[in-house]
């Protein structure tokens, strides 16, 4: 699944040579062999690093404050999103929704890294959602909505249908 | 130590997060920061704020942006007492020098507003944003002294938070909580052996460079309060001690280590490991059935499948015969015998789709389960008749009282009818058996000293020229101040009142305020009876399957304390009080109403005693909602323990939850909802209403009835799903084998299939011995979904046009998945009566295969073996169209002015309110106004949208008001509390 990921991020990155991966332990962790140097391990290391391999820095943050940001949420991918209890989901999805509430991207106003990984990691959970969750998740919709519609993200992933109009009279309660 | 001092200043950081703009923070400047790693150590010299100064309140949110912009630099640190995870931080902070106002708050404050859980350290970013992880912190402030990240520090960051973290908490959990020092110890080997070779292959001091990085600073506080306790064994750690050592001299790491432990090592952390979440600390004991349980994907043993596939070719041997129903069903000795009671329905109002699931419907598909599984068992309900309600409405309609309950008696039966709810008996409580066993009650319990006397304070309206019992007095709630609260019971917070204590009360029907007059009454001494409930109910909820809300509503009735009670009531239609000081009174409804479950089944046989006072031999289930749940498990039993005749008590008590109506409640004066008698007129059919209120049958939590998904899960779940499969396989066996069920031999794949479906089948009986109805539903969905795809991937329709091992191989698939289908009609049989029936009349299929695969743990065996011959094959199910859905909605979604709908959910009612009622009064008017306002709604959102001047909207919604208000009043109803009751939410 990860491996998937990082070839997608590959694409839309437009790198030229894909990379040789392999994964480790029980948990299928993502492992990059790299020619030049020691193998890097872990989901996040690695789509950094592919980040400023093709030169797209603006992609981890532009400034300080930003990259931590994008840190922040990439670090919640890959601890709290994934392999995450199905009660756990719940306050996930709540806590995310009320997030995005001001927000376009993750990071505020601008596309980053943190977009793209929350984008694959969340996609399994969002495609199970019935119309009246997505209602109520409203903000994650709208942001899930436009991360898979931005040009080249989406690749492996089948697109999630989204209803432009309410279904639900008044969804939120 | 400045901060020290603040612990427990509870200040609402939820403010913080809107304005607080600090002056002394304002002054601070990045730029002032001092050298990396020089200077004074930083708590001599932090920043200190007691109180948030906002310079003018609350500022617009767009405002305090452009203002942060302007005062960069401004950055704030939230930390709790011993947590852990403020170890990294302080140190980073420490190390850079970076100048930051810390202020220590108490565990449970919320610093990032979007979380749902109170989440530290918190770091306020100049910018507004909050960063709430730890590493991310770090890694921040390491950043902004000019150490940018790279692939080495982010690689042992991500290391630190998924492997390092989880067990470091969980190891944690068991020094602290738990003083298991060696298992903890053995948790930690994993993680501390990775990081000891990594460290040894390396020759720099430093993780990941020759000078500290983040890197080093975050696993070294992750590790500290593990490897600083001295009970705990790291074992030979060569590398990692030396490390340890090294980041551990540093002077802002011991501060750090220092401010957050205390010097008292891991017991500083108690606190906050209680408060951890056990799925955090504890995740780690089990991965895989954490994955199972999500996917719904059993992983399967070869001797799994093998068993699975020698089982199911045994196919129909020595199956029992179909024993025919005899009435009347009483124990047996060496059976199971169950029996079993659905809350008895308020006669006069038309049950709801509420009222449906929430008690009928459930023990209905336990009741076909459990006579399926060969149980002896008796299925008893009827309608409740006795009470002020009823008479109110015989005087309304011109009948007597007893007219009025044979009138609904037959419309509950109906309804009960065409939803195929398949009672031995359905009875009504006003019979002579009634009068004749609460009479006999009353007694023993007289005798045996457990009835109390006492005056009673009473409302009486003096213009209605009676007693207010129950329903017909309304108030606010004196415990939660909830405006409408009946006489008897609070709809808000369910407590029980006297309606004596109510606050302002008002005569429901004349709105009149009731005096308070005295009057003699007979009680419940339930204290006296408090012990010998309590370990009855031990001996109850041990033994049998209580739901968790029943175990939950009865505890905390016992916790309150019992009060006498009293069972007497002021009124004439009721079952008499046989004592000669109480010949003008009735028994209280709720004294009277369950001892009808005797009564209803003593008028179906007159060895009722043989259920009844047999606790040896029975096993007694209770359906209700759960309002009812005190009354079932406390005050009933309660009255069968003292009068001491060895009656059969509830053993399984299954309460619901309440279904909602779109996002509204079910309102018979509004017109909306969906009643019982109105669900046949939708054409759509009985066992679809069925399935889908069993599939959001509220079991643990509420839920609510939706149009546009009932139109889905018909679509998908029975058109797409289990309909396609069955009628597929049907298909199959009719258009290439002449409808005769070809040869089957089993490959792998077929093993395998076999084997899933039998994993769900013993899922599903599992699941409904226990009584989790919705949740064995899914099983059934599975199953088809299983065989679906089996078809889809082997392609028998291909395969029939290929050689003859590809025509083997889809005669093979064909054969298997029509069984599949047969033991769908099985296991469909409780939820769908009568598509169950209709697969089996398709199928041809064996009388006997319904009961012989579902017993014990269940047995998935060939019951159509090659060569039986199906019968004519049709489609189970009919797409509903959008547009179908969209009238039906319109017709049942009752005029809502748009104030009142988005209005807060509010529950369905076993038992009706009596406003629900009264709008008979004047319906025709009632009818009229409720259009009116409908358009005058319409009207005012017109307005609205067109962005009107605001002069003209406001005349118009006064219009609208007005006529709500009469409206309100129309029906009965006080119009000031259901204002109030708007805002409430």
């Amino acid at each position: 699944m990860a491996l998937r990921e990082l070839s997608s991020l590959e694409k839309f990155l437009g790198l030229k040579k894909p990379n040789k991966y392999s994964t480790q332990g029980g948990k299928k962790v993502p492992v990059l062999q790299n020619n030049n140097g020691p193998a890097l391990i872990g989901l996040v290391t690695i789509a950094s690093h592919l980040v400023r391999e093709a030169k797209r820095p603006e992609l981890l943050g532009d400034r300080a404050e930003r990259r931590a940001v994008v840190q922040q949420w990439l670090e919640h991918r890959v601890t709290r999103l994934d392999n995450c209890s199905k009660e756990e989901v719940k306050v996930i999805l709540k806590d995310l929704n009320q997030y995005l509430e001001d927000k376009v991207y993750l990071a505020g106003n601008v596309f980053t890294l943190a977009d793209i990984l929350m984008y694959y990691g969340i996609h399994h959970i969002v495609m199970e959602l019935a119309v009246q969750e997505k209602e109520r998740y409203l903000n994650i919709t709208r942001w899930f909505d436009h991360i898979q519609h931005y040009p080249g993200v989406r690749h492996h992933l089948p697109p999630v249908a989204v209803l432009r109009n309410r279904v639900y009279p008044s969804g939120h309660h | 130590m400045l901060c020290s001092g603040l612990t427990g200043n509870c200040r609402c950081i939820r403010a913080l997060f809107q304005v607080s703009v600090n002056r002394t923070a304002l002054e601070l400047k990045l730029s002032e920061r001092p050298p990396f790693g020089g200077g004074a150590g930083l708590f001599g010299r932090c920043h200190v704020t007691e109180k948030s100064q906002p310079e003018s309140g609350y500022i617009s949110r767009r405002f305090i942006q452009e203002r942060r912009e302007v005062t960069e630099g401004q950055m704030k640190l939230y930390i709790t007492d011993g947590n852990p995870h403020c170890i990294k931080v302080l140190a980073s902070l420490e190390l850079n020098g970076v100048k930051c106002d810390i202020e220590a708050v108490s565990h449970e404050e919320k610093a990032v507003v979007h979380f749902s859980h109170p989440l530290f350290p918190v770091l306020l970013l100049p910018d507004g944003q909050h960063l709430f992880s730890p590493n991310s912190i770090c890694q921040y402030l390491f950043d902004i002294s000019g150490q940018k990240a790279t692939d080495a520090t982010n690689q042992w960051l991500e290391w630190e938070a998924t492997n390092l973290q989880p067990a470091v908490l969980q190891s944690l959990h068991m020094v602290a909580l738990q003083g298991k020092r060696v298992e903890a110890a053995a948790v930690m080997k994993e993680p501390l052996n990775w990081l000891e070779q990594s460290l040894s292959k390396k020759n720099t001091p430093f993780l990941a460079a020759e000078a500290v990085s983040v890197a080093d600073v975050v696993l070294w506080a992750a590790l500290y309060p593990l490897l600083s306790d001295s009970g705990f064994d790291a074992g030979e750690l060569r590398s990692v001690r030396g490390w340890f050592e090294r980041v551990g001299g540093l002077e802002a790491c011991q501060t750090a280590a220092q401010r957050v432990l205390q010097g008292k090592g891991v017991e500083a952390l108690k606190t906050f490991l209680q408060k951890q979440p056990a799925t955090q600390t504890q995740r780690r004991d089990s991965p895989t059935n954490a994955n199972e349980a999500e996917d719904g994907e059993h992983v399967m043993t070869m001797e799994e499948i093998e068993e699975a596939a020698q089982v199911w070719s045994e196919g129909l041997k020595s199956s029992p015969a179909v024993t025919e129903r005899k009435h009347p069903i009483l124990p047996q000795e060496g059976k199971r015998n169950v029996l079993l009671t659905s809350a008895l329905p308020y006669v006069n109002n038309v049950p709801h789709l509420g009222n449906i699931i929430g008690c009928v419907l459930s023990a209905d598909v336990f009741a076909r389960y459990g006579r399926l599984r060969g149980w002896n068992l008796l299925f008893i309900c009827g309608t409740d008749e006795y009470g002020t309600a009823t008479e109110n409405k015989a005087r309304e309609e011109g009948l007597t009282p007893q007219e009025i309950c044979d009138k609904y008696h037959a419309v509950h039966a109906d309804i009960y009818q065409w939803f195929q709810i398949d009672f031995d008996f359905f009875g009504r409580t006003t019979t002579e058996q009634q009068t004749e066993i609460a009479q006999d009650i009353f007694w023993r319990l007289h005798e045996r000293g457990f009835l109390l006397e006492d005056t009673v304070e009473q409302l009486r309206c003096d213009s209605c020229q009676r007693f207010l019992a129950d329903r017909f007095v309304e108030g606010e709630c004196p415990h939660c101040r909830y405006p409408e609260a009946r006489g008897d019971q609070c709809d808000k917070c369910g407590r029980l009142i006297n309606a004596v204590e109510l606050r302002n009360p008002q005569c429901k029907v004349c709105k009149e305020t009731p005096v308070i007059r005295s009057s003699k009454h007979l009680f419940l001494d339930l204290p006296k009876l408090e012990d010998e409930l309590e370990q009855w109910l031990d001996k109850s909820t041990g033994s049998g399957d209580w739901t968790t809300n029943a175990r939950h509503i009865t505890r905390s009735w016992l916790r309150d304390g019992l009060k006498p009670r009293c069972i007497t009531r002021d009124l004439r239609w009721g079952t008499p009080v046989p004592h000669e000081e109480y010949k003008e009174k009735v028994f209280y409804v709720w004294f009277d109403a369950p001892i009808g479950y005797l009564s209803i089944t003593a008028n179906y046989t007159d060895q009722w005693e043989k259920w009844w006072k047999n606790p040896q031999q029975v096993e007694l289930y209770n359906f209700m909602a759960k309002d009812n749940v005190p009354f079932h498990s406390v005050v009933f039993p309660c009255s069968l323990l003292g009068a001491q005749d060895n009656y059969t008590l509830v053993n399984h008590l299954i309460a619901t939850e309440y279904l909602n109506y779109e996002d509204t409640k079910f309102s018979k004066s509004r017109g909306v909802g969906v009643f019982g008698d109105m669900a046949k007129d939708t054409g759509i059919p009985s066992d679809v209403w069925r399935f889908y209120l069993l599939y959001l049958r509220p079991e643990g939590q509420d839920s609510a009835f939706s149009w546009s998904d009932m139109a889905l899960k018909n679509n998908s779940e029975l058109l797409n799903n289990l309909g396609n499969f069955i009628n597929r396989a049907g298909m199959f066996v009719s258009k290439f084998f002449d409808g005769c069920v070809p040869e089957m031999l089993l490959n792998e794949d077929d093993k395998r299939l076999i084997a899933q479906v039998r994993w769900e089948l013993k899922q599903y009986i599992q699941l409904l011995d226990k009584v989790r109805i919705r949740d064995a539903l899914k099983c059934i969905l599975n199953i088809s979904r299983h065989g679906n795809q089996y078809i889809q991937v082997n392609e028998p329709w291909k395969k029939i046009k290929g050689g003859d091992g590809d025509r083997q191989r889809a005669g093979t698939v064909t054969g298997v998945s029509v069984n599949v289908a047969c033991l769908l009609s099985a296991v469909l049989e409780p939820y769908m009566p009568s598509v169950s029936h209709t697969i089996r009349q398709q199928l041809q299929a064996p009388p006997t295969s319904v009961s012989t695969m579902l017993q014990n743990t269940g047995i998935f065996i060939c019951t159509l073996p090659a060569g039986h011959r199906i019968g004519t094959v049709s489609p189970l199910f009919q797409k509903l169209e959008i547009e179908q859905i969209e009238v039906l909605r319109k017709r049942f979604g009752g005029q809502q002015p748009e104030e009142e709908s988005a209005k807060a959910k509010t529950r369905v009612e076993t038992k009706p309110s009596a406003a629900a009622v009264n709008v008979n009064a004047v319906p025709e008017r009632a009818k009229q106004l409720t259009a009116l306002v409908a358009e005058q709604g319409n009207k005012v959102r017109g307005l609205k949208a067109q962005k009107a001047e605001k002069s003209v909207i406001d005349k118009e919604v006064e219009t609208l008001l007005d006529l709500k208000k009469q409206l309100s009043l129309a029906e009965c109803k006080n119009p000031e509390p259901a204002a109030q009751k708007g805002k409430k939410k």
